[in-house]
């Protein structure tokens, strides 16, 4: 349990390993993001018959490091309707949280360097995987406060959609989480991963069934704002969403913490369900090759994202909340109850899913009965309307009654 | 161990410092929260009381405690406060000569006195001392870490408690609802009437509506409303007086997008 660098307290050695990892870290997940937008900007543009960067580097791998320096030197707009000071807070709690996010993922196996062991790791704390859900929701802040500091229309009206849409998603996060936590029995990544490393067929996807999986994937890419879900900063109603009046330098921070959050979901993802840096080790270099499997099950992920976003249409607000809230969150829940009475004992887990399937079955009749009796009403005020109101009322009761009755019916035999 | 040894603290020097640092935090966030003019820069500063809270949760090595601190109420509930604040239009500049409640700040500062003279005397008297670890054992050192801690005492000693909660939240929920969807008691339909007319004609509910509609993405007056109402009333069509063409028509709009602010409040 914990990190073996500190087994004999916080030493000097420790700690200087420990600045070491942070700032390697950092500059790995700055040069990953540089990598990843030139990636993603490349791949969709195959998707789409075009060129796609060109010209600055070999393969225009260098756009990206253009891109960045051109948005640094430029001037830095502040609107004055802006609040100033919650302006310029927003940029930093959204890439704070970003990169605190990504110390808990475990990167490779137990290295030992002069000496000293230590885990590929910035970070191994007992809560684990709670610190994600907790800078996820600090995220939110910086989402919120960058729309309603800009002091404009269009950034208040995408921030309340981003920050809506995180808190609901957020819901279905925590629950699918808490599975992965059930059959692990602890919070720490470090633990999750060593759980899954036995076989394949221990990976979290295949044991808790491949639902959880797909669940976590569709909440993680609506968490990201990432297309389908993209609706916060859908060109055509909010020309960018909560970024609009961002320029300069602060514009490049949130631009930057989002691909840093895709990456850090996709490498969540992999840590929870697909063993991390689990994987056949060979011979020669033995520490390389979790680093290799792991940042190769990422790379899938990142790739899966521009794929979505190639295909995929922007959902409609309503449709983006009805899914999170009737569909994800349900199914959600059901399965956690069936994966904890699973852990349990095997019989329970199946009394409890027969359980769920009969309460469910109940509960879809019981809305199509609402649902008619509903419709029914609504044909008997149509007709109310029509004939002028007054003694329309009796003859509309009856009507809703007798659609009641025929449902009731229909639900015995 | 090396560090601090007096009445009131004892502590080792890391501890003391953490403790330092998020007592800081804790008090300068609480100033924030009643000295700002600015509703959001107050909630902000909450934020900033809370995560103070939450560190002294890990230095107390409630590990879980504190992430739940941080997500839930610096994650959820300020959010919500935000919300309200923010698309509610009451984050203008406050006042703060007037004083809403007289003699409350008499009253404060009185509080404030006894709470700091109350804990001197616990800490001189009954060595209660600050900083330092929990008496108990610590609760990461048992099997299962301090969450099979938690989760045991939760569903054993304090299930009563806890599920009291539970059914309070819930019992708060369907109140709020119950609350903002205003439907008129049969008798008194006119007055009703009147109320949601007289409230529409008004600055502050149609600018909410506004807000509401846009950020919903749905038309206030004409999906939204128009779907939404006869399945909320179901028992409307039996009622036949006359002038009730009326009522529904103006409850199509205004109370459902009344409903619908509730329910974003409630998210």
């Amino acid at each position: 349990m914990g990190d073996p660098l500190y087994v004999h307290g916080v030493t000097l050695a420790a700690f200087v390993i420990m600045l070491v990892k942070v700032v390697v870290a950092f500059a790995a997940l700055m040069l990953a993001v540089m990598i990843v937008i030139w990636f993603e900007r490349k791949v969709i543009s195959d998707m789409q018959s075009r060129i796609g960067p060109n010209r600055a580097g070999p393969w225009g791998m260098m756009q990206t490091l253009a891109d960045g320096i051109k948005l640094f030197f430029k001037e830095d707009l502040i609107p004055g309707q802006a609040n100033r000071k919650v302006f310029k807070l927003a940029p930093y709690l959204v890439i704070v949280p970003a990169f605190v996010a990504f110390s808990i993922i475990p990167i490779g196996g137990i290295v030992t360097v002069a000496g000293h062991s230590f885990e590929l790791q910035v970070a191994d704390p007992p809560i684990g995987i709670l610190l994600l859900l907790a800078m996820s929701s600090m995220a939110v802040y910086g989402v919120m406060l960058a729309g309603w500091g800009s002091g404009s229309k269009y950034p208040l009206l995408g921030s309340v959609r981003a920050s809506a849409q995180m808190i609901s998603y957020e819901a279905v996060l925590g629950i699918t989480v808490t599975s992965v936590v059930l059959v692990t029995g602890s919070l720490s990544t470090r633990a999750m991963v060593a759980s899954q490393a036995a076989s394949v067929l221990d990976w979290n996807v295949f044991r808790l069934g491949v639902v959880p999986f797909l669940l976590f994937f569709v909440a993680i890419t609506a968490e990201l704002n990432r297309p389908p879900f993209d609706l916060v900063e859908a060109e055509q109603e909010l020309v960018a969403g909560y970024v609009t009046e961002y320029s300069s330098i602060r514009f490049a921070l949130f631009f930057l913490a989002e691909f840093m959050n895709a990456i850090t979901m996709s490498a969540v993802m992999v840590t929870l369900f697909f063993g991390g840096p689990d994987g056949p080790r060979f011979h020669a270099v033995i520490w390389l090759w979790p680093i290799l499997w792991f940042v190769g099950k990422t790379l899938v992920f990142l790739f899966i994202y521009v794929w979505l976003r190639a295909a995929l249409p922007r959902l409609r607000y309503d449709q983006l909340m009805e899914l999170g809230w009737k569909v994800l969150i349900p199914i959600a829940l059901g399965w956690l109850l069936v994966v904890g009475a699973v852990v349990v004992d095997r019989w329970w887990g199946l009394v409890v899913a027969a359980g769920l399937i009969g309460a469910m079955a109940l509960l879809g009749r019981a809305m199509a009965v609402g649902r008619g009796e509903a419709e029914g009403e609504a044909a008997a005020l149509a007709s109310v309307d029509s004939t002028g109101g007054g003694d329309g009322g009796p003859r509309a009761g009856t009507a809703g009654t007798a659609t009641v009755g025929v449902a009731w019916r229909e639900g015995d035999a | 161990m090396p560090g601090i040894h007096g009445p009131l603290m004892a502590a080792t020097y890391p501890d003391a410092i953490m403790f330092v640092v998020s007592a800081v935090l804790v008090l300068a966030g609480a100033i924030g929260v009643i000295a700002s003019r600015n509703p959001v820069h107050s909630a902000l500063s909450l934020v900033m009381t809370l995560f103070g809270v939450a560190l002294i949760f890990l230095a107390q090595q409630a590990d879980f405690i504190a992430a739940v601190q941080v997500i839930v109420y610096a994650g959820a509930i300020v959010v919500l406060f935000l919300f309200v604040v923010m698309f509610l239009g009451v984050d203008r500049l406050e006042n703060l000569v007037v004083e809403p409640l007289r003699f409350q700040r008499v009253l404060a500062l009185g509080l404030v006195a006894l709470s700091v003279v109350g804990m001197l005397l616990l800490g001189v008297g009954a060595h209660w001392a600050i900083g330092a670890h929990s008496v108990t054992a610590p609760a990461l050192n048992q099997p299962g870490g301090d969450v099979a801690a938690l989760g045991k005492s939760v569903f054993t000693a304090y299930l009563l408690p806890f599920e009291a909660t539970a059914a309070l939240l819930i019992i708060a929920i369907i109140g709020a609802v119950v609350l903002t969807r205003r439907q008129p008691a049969a008798g008194e339909e006119g007055d009703a009437v009147e109320d949601t007319q007289g409230a529409g004609g008004g600055g502050a509910p149609a600018q909410e509506r506004s807000n509401q509609a846009d950020a919903d993405g749905v038309d206030p007056d004409g999906a939204a409303g128009g779907q939404g109402s006869p399945r909320e009333a179901p028992s409307r069509s039996s009622r036949g007086a006359p002038g009730e063409t009326d009522s529904r028509a103006a409850e199509d709009g205004e109370p459902g997008t009344v409903r619908r602010a509730g329910e974003e409040v409630l998210r």
